[in-house]
């Protein structure tokens, strides 16, 4: 494996879509629930242990080679809100974009034939991994450290909130990542043998609740 | 006004941006508009959308801070139908929106193009930004950045990409020079210097036809680059 290649994956700065959404902060600042460095943390680990768990497991599992069509299937049986598998297939057509140019392979361009309408995100992650040479753990750490990247950064845009304390919010989750990751990557070495049901199904519903709702608001900084 | 003539624009080595179709004929020319907040980008697009609308297959894609409030103006003033105009979300970041991560809005040019083709022109609009704020060649063929007279005669000095680099500098609101005591005759010959040979117009968009300059410079690109295609 390339560990360059992973961080060039995980880089907010890879040109993949995820800059214009808050994963759910924008919603939470609205309400009040996140309002401070504090909140930010809780929000964020309430996230990496539930959306992010579950990407994780569908990035892995993608990253081991198994059927991305059938993942893309698992992933929308774990997206209960039509908003957010909207925003789960732009995000991953998006992703595919980025991906194909930076790691073209066959498979990266059977997604994109197969379904034009894009993949959900994760799923594409996962395969971007494999073609960029990252095993299934790696893929899974990829997505469990961007379900709680995006949201912090998007904080700091919101709540004008400093960005020494956003960082070290990510610094203090960094075992809970490593041992989300570690959990979706084991499932995934079970989907070969038993389906995707092996999955984590982890879901936090007031963010597919604000999710739907913030999909409504006409005036927003983020697309979600 | 001083406009260059027209030349052959370079091919896009992008991924996304391949100048011809899947079945070898040309795209639609995408031009993209930038520029501060306030310079009139939105009431430039307008105007060129009416005036180009009856002879050209236009669309719009804007891409706003925090609302869809630009999209929704171009679509109140009806100056096309509304399945032309795609509002892009940007994040807090228009910037990044349009240079540093153009998938967003590349995929609402392509869908675009799926849905409208053949379309001849597609307009992008960029949040109002900084004077440092340029499109990806990625993303637009040629770019158009908007300034105007009222936010202050000593922009054009001061430089930066957008003035200095893009393919047309827009000069607006012309009309409220004697208003803010704006010398248009330094703004052109600083213009003049941080260009060297690139064109510029000065527009008064409260005038009858004020976005003609623009509108020939916008065809005077797309027949370059139809003539590119036909090679």
């Amino acid at each position: 494996m390339s560990r360059t290649a992973l961080l060039l994956l995980a880089d907010g700065r890879f040109p993949a879509g995820g800059h214009a959404h808050s994963g759910g902060m924008e919603a939470a600042v609205a309400s009040g629930a996140v309002h401070d460095t504090t909140s930010l943390e809780a929000f964020c680990r309430g996230r990496l242990h539930t959306a992010g768990l579950t990407a994780a497991g569908l990035a892995a599992a993608a990253a081991t080679g198994h059927d991305p069509l059938a993942l893309d299937d698992a992933a929308d049986t774990r997206t209960p809100v039509p908003a957010l598998r909207h925003i789960g297939r732009r995000l991953g057509r998006q992703l595919l974009r980025a991906a194909r140019a930076t790691w073209p392979c066959p498979e990266l361009d059977h997604i994109a034939h197969h379904r034009p309408g894009g993949v959900h995100q994760p799923v594409v992650l996962g395969v971007a991994a494999r073609a960029a040479g990252l095993t299934p753990l790696d893929a899974a750490h990829a997505a469990a450290y961007d379900s709680v990247g995006g949201p912090a950064t998007a904080a700091v845009r919101l709540l004008s909130l400093d960005p020494f304390d956003a960082a070290a919010v990510l610094g203090r989750l960094a075992d809970d990542c490593d041992d989300v990751a570690g959990e979706a990557a084991d499932a995934a070495g079970r989907v070969a043998t038993a389906g995707t049901t092996v999955l984590p199904a982890a879901s936090a519903p007031l963010l597919d609740i604000t999710g739907e709702h913030h999909a409504a608001w006409t005036v927003r900084l983020f697309a979600s | 006004m001083h406009l260059d003539h027209p030349v052959t624009m370079p091919h896009r080595h992008t991924h996304s941006a391949d100048p011809r179709r899947p079945d070898g004929s040309r795209r639609a020319l995408r031009i993209g508009f930038g520029g501060p907040v306030g310079s009139g980008k939105t009431a430039a697009v307008a105007a060129l959308c009416r005036t180009l609308r009856g002879r050209l297959s236009l669309a719009v894609v804007t891409n706003d801070i925090y609302t869809q409030e630009d999209a929704a103006f171009l679509r109140r003033e009806a100056v096309l139908p509304p399945e032309r105009i795609t509002a892009v979300e940007t994040g807090a970041c228009p910037h990044t929106a349009i240079r540093d991560d153009i998938s967003a809005n590349l995929e609402a040019v392509e869908q675009l193009e799926q849905e409208l083709r053949p379309l001849d022109l597609i307009l992008i609009e960029s949040g109002g930004d900084n004077l440092t704020a340029t499109f990806s060649r990625g993303l637009v063929d040629t770019q158009v950045f908007v300034i105007d007279v009222a936010s202050g005669d000593d922009i054009p000095r001061k430089g930066g990409p957008g003035i200095t680099t893009a393919d047309l500098l827009v000069v607006n609101k012309t009309d409220l020079a004697p208003y803010v005591g704006a010398d248009l005759d330094t703004m052109a010959a600083d213009t003049r210097r941080q260009r060297k040979d690139l064109p510029f117009a000065f527009t008064s968009l409260t005038t009858d036809d004020g976005i003609r300059p623009v509108a020939d410079w916008v065809t005077e690109r797309l027949t370059a680059w139809r003539s590119e295609a036909g090679r």
